[in-house]
């Protein structure tokens, strides 16, 4: 069930969605509303079908059914120009650190060395400007694939599992800057299985289950209260089916 | 041995005097082979990207035909070229038959299906890694190409230098199109098979010594930038 600020203002809106790869529907008939601001967070077991729901959610898959519509408008390259998404593994081009960020500045028109430098200096990258992208560390690389994605100035940012391999001090960062984002109004689709991660970022939570949506619900409702059994199981940390 | 040893000495002697009718022999090959890598990575590289990165019906067909391609037999592309610039061929009125521009035109023949093919499989492997990312920042092909040709540009450097190695050893096709006409079209590698036929073993061995070092030294200069990019993470 739709979260009460999703259901008031929805932004993004997907119906009857399904994925299906031979006879097995990895995401089966999910309906979904999606508030414009603040930071939804999806959860669920591992296979649960998050990131293929965030995948869905971007375009970059076409559902075997149902549609997915941004701002009323149907999923076209013209909505997903003003998306934006970081993949788990961060994907550097084999340039530096400030080429990766001009790249993607370029793509949106806007391509200065004040921009670059100041969304560098903003993750944290400033010094490291000149270095080749590909030596930085595994959370440098992460920050840089966040400063790339908010080069495109994004209205809805997709994160999957952005800190999934990074310790603590990198996840803080990471962590800092998507909230940066998400107060200046930009709309955050966070995929986790980090309970705590929840806790600190979630606005909303949608669990999945199966491929289904399970719950979804506010944040703080969802951690004191959580209304599907098997939200309530994950959160007690007992085995849930994907 | 001793015919050997002598010619030998008159080898290293002709190098190293810069011999003025090795030298124009040398420069010549050089002129007509890197002209041919040219055009031949002007048309391959992008070729091969746009393949790379492309799904379309027949294309398993066109990546067969485009490997197959790549053991053309020079003798049939110089016969082909010859036939095309011949004065009753269709280009016969451009007056390019026994012109270094007609080697050219060969050479660049023989090795656009090396360079497309080899481009074509190292820009795949790349292009499966950006893929999902390109994807998501919504790029045309266009830009896709441009980008990957850029990022994968070391390694197409190996690749424009095995075009280089086929174009400047090759002699079928330069022989037939170009003739062998000495202080025109003479290449170091008609230039040794004639001076071998003669028994003049001191020009051919100095030209073949030339040859050896140039593709040395060339794999050499561009070993070394594949280490520098490796070590700065862009190869």
């Amino acid at each position: 069930m739709p979260s009460p600020e999703a259901t008031a203002a929805a932004f993004g809106e997907a119906r009857g969605l399904v994925y299906q790869v031979g006879e097995r529907r990895l995401i089966d008939g999910i309906d979904l509303r999606i508030a414009a601001q603040g930071l939804s967070l999806i959860m669920g077991a591992n296979g649960a079908g998050k990131s293929l729901l965030l995948r869905l959610l971007h375009g970059l898959l076409r559902p075997t059914q149902g549609e997915v519509r941004w701002g009323g408008r149907l999923q076209d390259i013209a909505v997903r120009r003003r998306q934006a998404l970081v993949f788990q593994r961060p994907v550097l081009l084999r340039r530096s650190v400030i080429a990766n960020l001009r790249f993607a500045l370029r793509l949106r028109g806007g391509d200065s060395d004040r921009d670059a430098e100041q969304l560098l200096a903003e993750v944290g990258l400033g010094a490291k400007a000149r270095q080749p992208a590909r030596l930085l560390s595994g959370g440098e690389q992460q920050r840089l694939s966040l400063a790339r994605a908010l080069a495109l100035r994004p209205q809805v940012l997709f994160l999957d599992e952005p800190t999934a391999s990074l310790d603590p001090a990198s996840t803080q960062a990471i962590e800092d800057i998507v909230l940066r984002a998400k107060a200046r109004g930009t709309k955050i689709l966070f995929v986790t299985h980090d309970l705590g991660q929840a806790r600190r970022l979630a606005d909303e939570v949608i669990f999945l289950q199966c491929g289904r949506i399970a719950e979804q619900t506010r944040a703080d409702q969802f951690f004191a209260n959580p209304a599907s059994a098997a939200a309530g199981d994950y959160l007690a940390g007992r085995l849930v089916p994907h | 041995m001793q015919d050997f040893g002598s010619a030998f000495g008159l080898a290293f002697g002709l190098v190293l005097s810069l011999d003025p009718e090795l030298l124009e022999i040398v420069l010549l090959s050089l002129r007509v082979s890197l002209s041919a890598v040219v055009i031949a990575c002007l048309v391959g590289f992008p070729l091969g990207a746009l393949i790379a990165i492309t799904r379309f019906r027949g294309r398993s067909a066109v990546l067969v035909l485009m490997n197959a391609l790549m053991g053309l037999p020079p003798v049939v592309v110089g016969l082909a070229i010859y036939l095309l610039l011949s004065n009753a061929g269709p280009l016969g009125w451009l007056r390019l038959l026994y012109t270094p521009t007609a080697m050219i035109l060969a050479q660049a023949v023989l090795i656009t299906p090396i360079i497309a093919a080899l481009s074509r499989e190292l820009i795949e492997q790349l292009h499966d890694e950006y893929a999902e990312q390109f994807q998501s920042l919504c790029l045309s092909p266009l830009q896709s190409v441009r980008a990957l040709l850029w990022d994968a540009r070391y390694g197409l450097l190996t690749v424009a230098l095995a075009g280089f190695g086929r174009a400047i050893a090759e002699v079928g096709a330069v022989i037939i199109v170009g003739g062998n006409i000495a202080n025109l079209t003479r290449v170091m590698t008609t230039a040794i098979a004639l001076e071998t036929s003669k028994g003049e073993l001191a020009l051919a061995l100095a030209l073949g010594m030339v040859l050896i070092s140039i593709a040395l030294g060339i794999n050499a200069a561009v070993m070394s930038l594949r280490l520098t990019a490796s070590r700065h993470a862009f190869a």
